[in-house]
């Protein structure tokens, strides 16, 4: 197998509770990500699967470990580069976090501009490229308070694309949408990822968001890597209590999928009969 | 009865002129100095980006303290305890340009306090999405948090400028003049109620110029 991009060694991250005493978010947790996979990073709430995904952009500094994104330590650089470096890591988040006072258009630029060396037509030009990508041109010129959440989290991903990326990062990315505009916006990020080749790493807590859309799942407990599987084989290798239930909801969907067929294949035995009938009246 | 009034009008226009001269002044050194300063404050309190160096818990407890400290002079005492601070810097301690340095000193913890509770507004994530895609700390305050706060902003602009329209009166005490001072030493000392009512209904008609602008402003610039 070829050299990861994204590569979690060791990594441990604490937080200093209220009370006193210390929390362990991520315990020693060593992880690999294939270029141009998508990977789930499933777990119940507290599991510290959204902290994990935030060491991968140093969104939260790691107390022991090291972060590295093709080949390049980012624990080891000063502010200044990773500020650059960040800009190959898209993110994007649950409560979508755009700027309510600039639109669409202004929100996709808002990267573009924070580093040097774009002109303005480049940037607009790359503005526009994004949001036709995800199928948002018509709106450019209206607030996120226009929008529906479909299209927020859409305006969002075109932000996160547009410096191009190697990788996505999506926290939780669907939870506040309804199952009509999850489905739409799985179909967006698995496109992006067969077009662009994007690495996908997504955070949920929604099994059937890891069935429509990863590769692979990895599930995260107490900070821990549990087991990690591809989604396609998990029927095999899946042990833990979340992997099990993936498994339970693949077969009930093959269940429902058979019955769906038989079904067919009943009303249209039915309904040759009924044309046999009126053939023999 | 309107004699009074007549006598008055260029002593009105003059003291237009120092209210204005007062607010001005007072209302800059607000936004030049108070803002840096509330934001100063909110980016060091406890989980915002600076509050990670090294002495920013000291820091921010110093700034608060000071900023509380200035907050509960009555207007008054301060006016006259910074009688020799405005000797200094405005080179007498009568008139309106002396009268503007307690006014400026008064008004910049003041809005120094307003901004901090603007930039609260400002929702988390906004600020984490824009360190993820690698904002630096000037870029999250100038694009970031005066962007998504700027209506709240100018919210508090148009109470501080309301609130010292009102502080500048008490400078008529050192000679300030403006309004206010015209109020208390016509109306108020020689019992010209005819001034009195004329000057509260400039007052009354300023601060509803002022609010009306302010709320106009910050309606237009919110698109929340």
């Amino acid at each position: 197998m070829s050299d990861p991009l994204i590569r979690l060694d060791g990594v441990s991250k604490s937080f200093a509770l209220p009370g006193g005493g210390r929390f362990d978010a991520v315990s020693e947790l060593s992880l690999s990500v294939q270029a141009g996979e998508i990977l789930g990073l499933i777990g119940k709430s507290g599991a510290g699967k959204s902290t994990l995904l935030r060491l991968i952009n140093l969104l939260e500094r790691p107390d022991a470990g090291r972060v590295q994104v093709g080949g390049r330590d980012l624990t080891a650089m000063n502010p200044a580069e990773l500020r650059r470096e960040r800009q190959r890591l898209g993110m994007i988040f649950q409560q979508f976090n755009l700027l309510q006072n600039a639109t669409a258009a202004e929100n996709v630029a808002f990267p573009l501009r924070l580093h040097a060396g774009r002109s303005r037509r480049e940037i607009a030009e790359r503005v526009e490229e994004c949001l036709s990508l995800v199928g948002l041109a018509d709106k450019a010129d209206h607030h996120p308070a226009q929008l529906s959440g479909g299209q927020k989290q859409r305006v969002a991903i075109a932000r996160a694309l547009a410096p191009q990326p190697d990788v996505l990062l999506c926290d939780e990315p669907t939870s506040a949408l309804d199952a009509e505009t999850t489905r739409e916006l799985l179909a967006t990020l698995a496109g992006i990822n067969a077009r662009l080749g994007v690495t996908i790493v997504i955070v949920t807590h929604e099994l059937e968001v890891v069935q429509t859309l990863c590769r692979r799942a990895a599930v995260i407990a107490q900070g821990r890597l549990v087991e990690t599987f591809d989604v396609a084989d998990a029927s095999r290798h899946a042990r833990s209590p979340l992997g099990l239930e993936l498994v339970r909801l693949q077969q009930q969907a093959a269940r429902l999928a058979a019955l769906e067929a038989s079904a067919r294949e009943t009303s249209q035995v039915i309904a040759s009969i009924g044309r046999r009938e009126v053939r023999h009246a | 009865m309107l004699e009074n009034l007549v006598e008055l009008l260029p002593e009105i226009g003059l003291a237009l002129g120092q209210t204005a001269l007062m607010l001005g002044i007072g209302l800059s050194a607000a936004v030049l100095l108070g803002g840096p300063l509330g934001v100063l404050l909110f980016l060091l309190s406890p989980g915002q980006s600076l509050s990670g160096h090294r002495g920013a818990a000291i820091a921010h407890r110093l700034i608060d303290a000071v900023v509380n400290t200035v907050r509960s002079f009555p207007f008054i005492i301060l006016l006259v305890a910074l009688v020799p601070l405005t000797r200094v810097v405005a080179g007498t301690s009568i008139g309106p340009l002396a009268a503007a340095v307690p006014l400026s000193f008064a008004a910049i913890p003041y809005f120094a306090r307003l901004v901090e509770q603007c930039l609260r507004e400002v929702p988390r994530g906004v600020i984490e999405a824009a360190q993820a895609m690698g904002a630096s700390e000037t870029q999250i305050v100038l694009r970031v948090l005066v962007r998504e706060a700027r209506a709240g902003l100018v919210g508090a602009l148009t109470v501080l400028a309301i609130s010292f329209l009102s502080y500048s009166a008490v400078a008529g005490v050192v000679g300030g003049g403006g309004i206010g001072d015209l109020a208390i030493r016509y109306g108020y000392y020689r019992f010209q109620t005819d001034v009195m009512v004329l000057t509260v209904a400039i007052l009354v008609a300023l601060v509803q110029l002022i609010q009306f602008t302010g709320h106009r402003i910050a309606r237009r610039l919110d698109k929340r």
